[in-house]
């Protein structure tokens, strides 16, 4: 098909000054003062909008195949494009379960005909996420999905031999494990986070320690083996400061934090509404200011949204017996600008960073992340961060409505998304 | 009056001893020949019970047919976790049944919250205990027990009574009531268990903690033993059954540290050999008995309360000597 060609007005390119910015054949063809405009574009007034890089999410669950009541993948890329994402990777946890080049191209494919952001597989590390066998790594990474990345998150690779032959075995084709830390034994029937607040609910503690432990000991296995490590969602200052001291050593780590656990604590627990029920689990004040610092300092390398999407009925229950995880996409940069960016801890250039040039790094995805500047691919988001709103989830394109942040005043709106020039949202709607 | 029974620490000090006198009255009824007032006559109460227990069940039931309310034997066992009809499904149906009242007892903490949170269901709520976390019930029945022989009568508190709780505080209900309850009347309460079943964050609690049972029992005027299963040791909480009894169970020299009026309560089911030696469950100093009778009384005060008894329970005419 082809494509329109763009003249955006007066955008603040990383909240620089304002600049126009014309987008022909899907390439960032011109950025100056007062372009002239050229037969056949589209203007696009975007006065006072930050421009950034589209964003990129290392960490999304779009359910299928298996969970289509959940969400799909078209109608998680969709939630992806209002969100300001061009390219998510999804994880491995499907049924069937992403263990095999069969799947990941089914879900690379249903990814290209959705046609809303870039869809990158995730390749889980061991046959059906049960820990004791790894998956065929290879024939995915050779596979038309091209998969770097792999994970069995929402499970931990916790057997230390597994876990050191798959950060060695993947060096073969550039790959990196990105590992849930959780070190099962500490969280057998854990509901939420171990503190003050779990003694006084009742509910059984999931200690930092377990997270933790199992962060320690694999920095030590990527320094032993030479490998890289990613790690999944981190979400206690302990966490962090073994990120920091495994950086300082110069190993090969990064690791992301969600949005929600910027935001939230677990005092919100006391509702017993499961909509806060989280992998891993919502935690206190003082972690959720470490890892804003982490964030801002770059020990903690990305935000990654672990866009978790659930029926109702698997949220409308009793906590003990409620799913684990939110709905994320379409909040994540309003969240950030809420916890890093009003908070004067970061600037637009660090969140572009964080939430583009880095994760795609991380993962090697081509054609993201890259800066916005002439020759680069037309993958821009123009967000209003001037906008005051309450999150109404009736609003979601996600299927799933499990978001924490209902009727929640969150700074800031996605206003349109090109992926590679072509628009996929215009005026905060999907085109 | 609040309108659901969910948590103790929601409990004024108002209310907490507007609902031991209102007990008080009741038990009045509860010794009578005709053991029967009308006052919820007309009324729907279910007990909703997704855990087995037949002396919490029936404990409600006799309190709900003293007050002539009509009585919904809701058995769920087994139907709340994954399979079977969801809890909202089941609030649902009883709301459409026109249930007054619902008395809750389920093995997932918070349940009852949810319940009294959500627009499933218009009664009140009322938990009869929920996971690990309250019982709302039981501390006010043991409150009602110590307030009788500790400091007797109408508008009384517990102010300055001390009260050592032993035991599995971790995984106890009771405690976490208890705790809240008799702070809030004055009480100073010692936790006494080991460490490892002792709740996390446990020293931001309005109460002491010990590991020395010993230490804590010359000054108790109410030694409550808390039932410890089995099972626990088998998850290392302790080594063996042995030795949890040789540090924390109580026996008869142990009887003898305490002072000669102090009370020995256990909110049921015991273990006898375990945490209590079974001599001792059936001493004089024993109030175990007694607990049951007045957690009766104490359910009609709460039922009657939380469903709209603005005025005293027992007219003036029909009560013989109330007020002290």
């Amino acid at each position: 098909m082809s494509t329109t060609n763009h003249l955006i007005r007066n955008a603040r390119i990383l909240g620089g000054e304002p600049q126009d910015i014309r987008i022909t054949e899907g390439v960032i063809a011109e950025i100056g003062a007062n372009l002239e405009a050229r037969d056949g574009e589209q203007e696009i007034a975007a006065d006072g909008l930050i421009a950034l890089p589209g964003l990129v999410d290392l960490h999304t669950h779009l359910r299928e195949p298996g969970r289509e009541d959940a969400e799909t993948v078209l109608t998680g890329t969709k939630a992806a494009a209002k969100g300001g994402f061009t390219a998510v990777h999804a994880m491995a946890n499907t049924f069937p379960v992403a263990d095999t080049a069969g799947v990941v191209e089914q879900v690379w494919r249903l990814g290209r005909e959705s046609g809303y952001c870039d869809v990158q597989p995730i390749g889980a590390v061991t046959v059906g996420l049960e820990g004791k066998q790894l998956a065929e790594l290879g024939a995915m990474a050779d596979s038309a999905a091209q998969v770097r990345v792999f994970s069995d998150d929402g499970k931990c690779v916790d057997d230390a031999v597994i876990m050191r032959r798959a950060l060695e075995y993947v060096k073969a084709f550039g790959g990196v494990v990105a590992q849930h830390a959780q070190e099962p034994r500490l969280t057998e029937g854990a509901q939420m986070n171990e503190g003050v607040v779990s003694g006084e609910l009742g509910l059984a503690g999931w200690p930092a320690v377990a997270e933790e432990s199992i962060i320690a000991r694999d920095v030590l296995l990527a320094a032993h083996v030479g490998s890289r490590l990613h790690v999944c969602h981190l979400s206690t200052a302990g966490s962090v400061e073994i990120i920091r001291w495994a950086k300082s050593k110069g190993w090969d780590v990064t690791a992301e934090v969600t949005p929600h656990h910027l935001l939230l604590t677990d005092e919100l627990v006391r509702s017993y509404d499961a909509v806060y029920k989280v992998n891993p689990p919502l935690r206190t004040e003082a972690d959720v200011l470490a890892l804003r610092e982490a964030l801002a300092d770059g020990t903690i390398d990305i935000v990654a949204t672990d866009h978790a999407p659930h029926p109702a009925e698997d949220k409308q229950c009793e906590w003990a017996a409620a799913a684990m995880g939110m709905v994320g996409l379409e909040t994540a940069l309003s969240v950030v600008q809420s916890a890093m960016v009003d908070t004067g801890l970061m600037g637009w250039a660090e969140v572009a960073e964080r939430m583009s040039a880095k994760p795609a790094a991380i993962s090697g995805v081509p054609g993201h992340g890259r800066p916005v500047s002439v020759g680069e691919p037309a993958n821009l988001v123009l967000f209003d961060d001037q906008y005051r709103g309450a999150v109404n989830p009736d609003s979601f394109a996600t299927r799933s409505r499990n978001t924490p942040y209902r009727g929640m005043a969150l700074p800031g709106r996605v206003v349109a998304t090109f992926l590679r020039g072509e628009a996929k949202v215009l005026d905060g709607e999907l085109v | 009056m609040k309108r659901h029974l969910i948590s103790t620490a929601d409990l004024t000090r108002e209310d907490a001893l507007l609902i031991l006198d209102t007990a008080e009255q009741m038990a009045q009824v509860s010794a009578r020949s005709v053991k029967k007032l009308p006052t919820l006559r007309g009324r729907t109460i279910v007990n909703l019970f997704f855990e087995d227990s037949t002396r919490t069940r029936t404990s409600f039931e006799v309190a709900e047919k003293r007050l002539s309310a009509d009585v919904i034997n809701f058995s769920a066992k087994g139907s709340s976790v994954s399979k079977g009809e969801s809890l909202k499904d089941t609030a649902l149906t009883l709301q459409a049944m026109g249930a007054d009242a619902v008395v809750i007892r389920h093995g997932a903490s918070g349940a009852p919250k949810l319940l009294a949170d959500s627009d499933w269901l218009h009664g009140s709520v009322v938990n009869a205990g929920d996971g690990t976390h309250e019982h709302p019930t039981q501390a006010l029945l043991d409150a009602f027990t110590m307030r009788r022989h500790l400091n007797p009568g109408v508008g009384h508190d517990l102010a300055g009574r001390r009260v050592t709780i032993v035991g599995d505080v971790l995984h106890s209900r009771v405690a976490r009531s208890n705790v809240h309850l008799l702070h809030t009347l004055g009480a100073e309460v010692t936790l006494v268990a080991p460490p490892t079943l002792m709740p996390f964050g446990v020293e931001t609690w309005p109460c002491q903690t010990s590991y020395d049972l010993d230490a804590a029992l010359n000054k108790a005027d109410a030694v409550m033993m808390l039932r410890v299963q089995r099972e626990r040791m088998n998850a290392a909480f302790f080594p063996t059954q042995r030795e949890y009894t040789r540090r924390y169970g109580l026996d008869a020299r142990r009887l003898a540290l305490m002072p000669e009026h102090a009370l020995v309560m256990h909110p049921g089911p015991m273990v006898r050999g375990m945490e209590i030696e079974s001599d001792i469950a059936d001493s004089a100093r024993a109030v175990i008995v007694e607990q049951v009778a007045n957690g009766v009384s104490v359910r009609m005060a709460v039922l009657y309360l939380l469903l709209g008894g603005s005025e005293p329970a027992i007219t003036t005419s029909s009560s013989e000597e109330t007020g002290k």
